[in-house]
């Protein structure tokens, strides 16, 4: 166990932990973060994404030692006027179902908007491959991501 | 969900990411083992084909693809999750190869990774080909970068991310021999005219 020194949605931390330990972990269980979720541990199933220097990561595989200085978005710290879009398309579309996996899927649908802000249905697709949905709401989904690209070229 | 839940996650779910069971190591012949080879284009040859056990290892094929998806593990299936080699053979946007593979292994979750970690261009598949038909592409400067023979021999000898093929980590099988016992094969295939197998 060491110090490690981490910014997460702004604000600096420092955690006691091995710098081996899942950085998922580091959030929700040292920071008190637990809008990113546990799903796999494997980086099979997306519901852990966030955002590391605003590329989406998979935080169960991320080594808390790997982050150093880049900064780390959660769930709880999206606030870009995309995200915001994406989560007004997703309440009005009512994309959740049982809504385990649906931070990790916003995570990765602002991160694929705020670098690509006209995205096909292939694109999309690519996009969210790793982000599984047990409920299957992979249409609502697609939709979501389309109504919000629509709003922020309005 | 705390840490001890998470390991019993990850004790079961471990497997599902784990390949194949790892076999031994095959060995690599050196290229004094050719030396009574008395034609310089059947030693060439020879050599290339002892250093084609690397090659074709599934650890060099699976980023080696011949569409847009790498396939994983010591069967070779497709990579899963579904990625995509993407404009820069790093992956789509939002769906990077760095989003789940870090600078090292993470043997905790069995996720291989290394610096620069990407698959190489579709003109440098390999997948399908017979070591013949490889041996050409490595050499035609349209289908491998550009590189002369000098920096192919550098490539396969020093390329940390064709280093990481000797130490995959998990239940991986790494390729065989040594990194440098590889680059020694391919210094000595050059030097004796490069030449190829029939295709």
């Amino acid at each position: 166990m060491s110090a490690i020194s981490i910014n997460v949605n702004g604000r600096a931390h420092q955690v006691d932990a091995d710098g081996e330990t899942p950085l998922l972990w580091v959030l929700r269980d040292d920071i008190g973060l637990t809008g990113t979720k546990f799903g796999c541990g494997v980086a099979q199933c997306g519901a852990c994404t966030v955002h590391v220097d605003g590329d989406p990561a998979r935080s169960c595989v991320t080594p808390v030692a790997a982050i150093g200085s880049r900064k780390v978005t959660t769930i709880e710290g999206l606030e870009s006027r995309t995200a915001k879009a994406v989560q007004k398309a997703w309440v009005e579309l009512d994309v959740a179902q049982c809504g385990y996996c649906q931070s990790g899927q916003i995570m990765s649908a602002t991160a694929l908007l705020e670098q690509n802000p006209h995205p096909s249905d292939t694109d999309i697709d690519h996009a969210l491959a790793g982000n599984i949905c047990r409920c299957a709401t992979y249409v609502r989904i697609r939709a979501a991501i389309h109504a919000a690209a629509s709003q922020l070229s309005a | 969900m705390t840490k001890g839940r998470f390991i019993t996650g990850m004790l079961l779910s471990t497997s599902l990411a784990v390949s194949v069971s790892a076999a031994e190591t095959v060995p690599l012949k050196k290229p004094a083992d050719f030396s009574g080879i008395a034609d310089q284009a059947e030693r060439s040859r020879s050599l290339f084909v002892e250093a084609g056990k690397v090659i074709q290892s599934p650890r060099c094929q699976n980023c080696h693809p011949r569409g847009e998806r790498p396939s994983q593990a010591d069967d070779m299936h497709p990579h899963q999750p579904l990625v995509v080699r993407g404009l820069d053979d790093k992956g789509a946007i939002a769906m990077r190869c760095t989003t789940c593979h870090q600078t090292a292994n993470f043997a905790p979750a069995g996720v291989p990774g290394a610096p620069k970690w990407h698959v190489a261009p579709v003109e440098m598949a390999w997948q399908g080909k017979s070591l013949g038909q490889i041996c050409e592409q490595i050499k035609d400067l349209a289908r491998n970068g550009k590189r002369t023979l000098a920096q192919i021999h550098d490539h396969m000898a020093h390329d940390e991310l064709v280093g990481w093929g000797w130490h995959p980590g998990g239940e991986r099988t790494p390729a065989p021999g040594t990194q440098q016992e590889f680059g020694e094969l391919i210094a000595a295939w050059i030097q004796t005219g490069a030449a190829c197998p029939a295709p």
